[in-house]
Formats: C-alpha cells, sequence, structure tokens
C-alpha cells in the first residue's frame, strides 16, 4: 500500500491555515474576512480528521470525527453573529470597510 | 500510485481555490471559490474514510453557509469589487510576513512528526451510525451545550438584524 503519509495532510492543512490568515489581516471586506475564518477552520478540521484517521484505537478516531462536528456547530453561530452585525454596520454608515469602523458604539 | 495522485491533484485544487478566494477581487468569486474549496475537502473527507463528516461538509458548508454568504452579499449589494477600494499600506508586508512564519512553523512540526505507516481502520469508523452514537453518549453534554450556543447565536443575530421601531 502506498497510502499518503500523515505530513502531506498536514502540510497541506498548514498551507489552507495560512492562507486564510493573510486573508484575515489583507482583506477589508468583512464578508471576505469570514470566509478567510471559515478558510482556516477548514484547515483546522482537515487536521483532525487526518489525525483520527492515523489512530489505531476507535475511540480516539471517532472522538476526532465529533471534535470536527462541533467545529460545524462553532463555524454555524459565528457566521450567523458575524452576518448579522455586518447587516447592522452597514445599516449604521452605509460602509463595510473594517479599517473605518473603529466604534462598536452605534 | 493512485491513492497518491488523488491526493496531490486535490491538495492542488484546494490550495489554488484557497488563493483565489484570498486575492479575487471580486466578493462573489470569492464565495465560488471557496465552495469549490469545501467540494474538494470534502472529497478529501472521504478519502480519509470520513464518509459522514464529508457529507456534512457538502450539506453545511457548501449548502447553507454559502448562501448565508451569499445572501449577504446580494442583500447588501457588496458584489462590486469596488465596494471596498483597495489601498496599499503596511498591512499587506506585514501579512505576509507573517503568514510565512505560521506556514514554516507549522510545516517544520508537521515534517518533524514521526508517525508512520497507516493503521487499518475499521470500515464502519466514517458512518453516521458510530458517529452518533458516541455524539449521544460519551458526547451527550456537549452536545447539549453546543445546542445551546447555536441557539443564543440565532436569537442574537435575529435581535441585532431587527429593524428598530423608534
Amino acid at each position: 500500500m502506498d497510502a499518503v503519509p500523515l505530513n502531506a495532510y498536514l502540510i497541506l492543512s498548514a498551507f489552507l491555515f495560512t492562507m486564510g490568515a493573510i486573508g484575515v489581516v489583507v482583506k477589508r471586506n468583512p464578508i471576505v474576512i469570514f470566509m478567510c475564518i471559515e478558510l482556516m477552520l477548514n484547515a483546522v478540521n482537515l487536521s483532525f480528521l487526518a489525525f483520527a484517521r492515523y489512530q489505531t484505537n476507535l475511540l480516539a478516531q471517532v472522538s476526532g470525527h465529533v471534535f470536527v462536528l462541533f467545529v460545524f456547530g462553532v463555524a454555524a453561530a459565528e457566521v450567523a453573529v458575524g452576518l448579522g452585525i455586518i447587516t447592522v454596520m452597514f445599516r449604521l454608515r452605509e460602509s463595510i470597510d473594517v479599517d473605518e469602523v473603529t466604534l462598536l458604539r452605534g | 500510485m493512485g491513492e497518491r495522485l488523488l491526493f496531490f491533484v486535490l491538495a492542488i485544487v484546494a490550495i489554488l481555490s484557497a488563493g483565489g478566494v484570498v486575492f479575487s477581487r471580486n466578493p462573489v468569486r470569492s464565495a465560488l471559490l471557496l465552495v469549490l474549496n469545501f467540494f474538494t475537502l470534502a472529497l478529501i473527507y472521504f478519502t480519509l474514510s470520513a464518509q459522514f463528516i464529508g457529507a456534512l461538509q457538502v450539506i453545511v458548508y457548501a449548502g447553507a453557509i454559502m448562501v448565508l454568504f451569499l445572501f449577504v452579499i446580494m442583500l447588501l449589494n457588496l458584489g462590486s469589487p469596488d465596494a471596498v477600494p483597495p489601498e496599499r499600506d503596511l498591512k499587506r508586508p506585514l501579512a505576509y510576513l507573517i503568514g510565512f512564519g505560521i506556514l514554516a512553523t507549522l510545516v517544520a512540526q508537521s515534517l518533524a512528526l514521526m508517525i508512520q505507516g497507516t493503521p487499518q481502520v475499521s470500515p464502519d469508523v466514517g458512518t453516521a451510525r458510530v458517529i452518533g452514537l458516541a455524539l449521544f453518549t460519551q458526547w451527550a453534554y456537549p452536545l447539549l451545550l453546543m445546542g445551546a450556543l447555536l441557539t443564543v447565536g440565532v436569537i442574537g443575530s435575529i435581535l441585532l438584524a431587527r429593524r428598530r421601531v423608534s
């Protein structure tokens, strides 16, 4: 068998995470910033699943999958709240440039 | 050969689409490339014998979350590339520096990892039955907390987005 080594999955995950991190810093459109955060969460999910695949014990493998499910839940909650905040931000000042929004007060 | 080739192709597509998400000027294009990225990741999950998670990835991310993103882009009319004008400033080189640091650290750590060989997994590891069993017995309390978190999140976003009657 010439299975893919664990390192390969982790390096792919590192690349995706880095892309997301660069995007979060560089981008000024909050929607794209959210997409980059999703990218980072997915990179972490990939490494969770890769580590789960390379465990020998069934309990540990299933625990890895369950963790990914929890990350899904957190991502969904985060997107719901974040998009609500973006909507309010847009309504308050017609501009959604994150560099211009310096006050949380309306 | 086949397994490595498949992983290589999927990894290239995933990295390119992630780069497209970050470097595309148009938010709608970013969103669609993100869908492509989620699909390739779902295929990689399938190769990791995580069928249930792969299916959920397609349903939850590529289905629900991306629809939410596109809905907000259309609602707020953010689709035009100059909704937020680009600006050259100090952040950009700093971001690349930080990104290179993160990448170098993570790659060095994962190359130093010494786990050799692929253990055999039983064929029902990634099935909904096994995961559901674990979720509702061993992880029952975290699951309840997750439900509470989602409820609070949804109620909070409704309260935020509600038009104030003044």
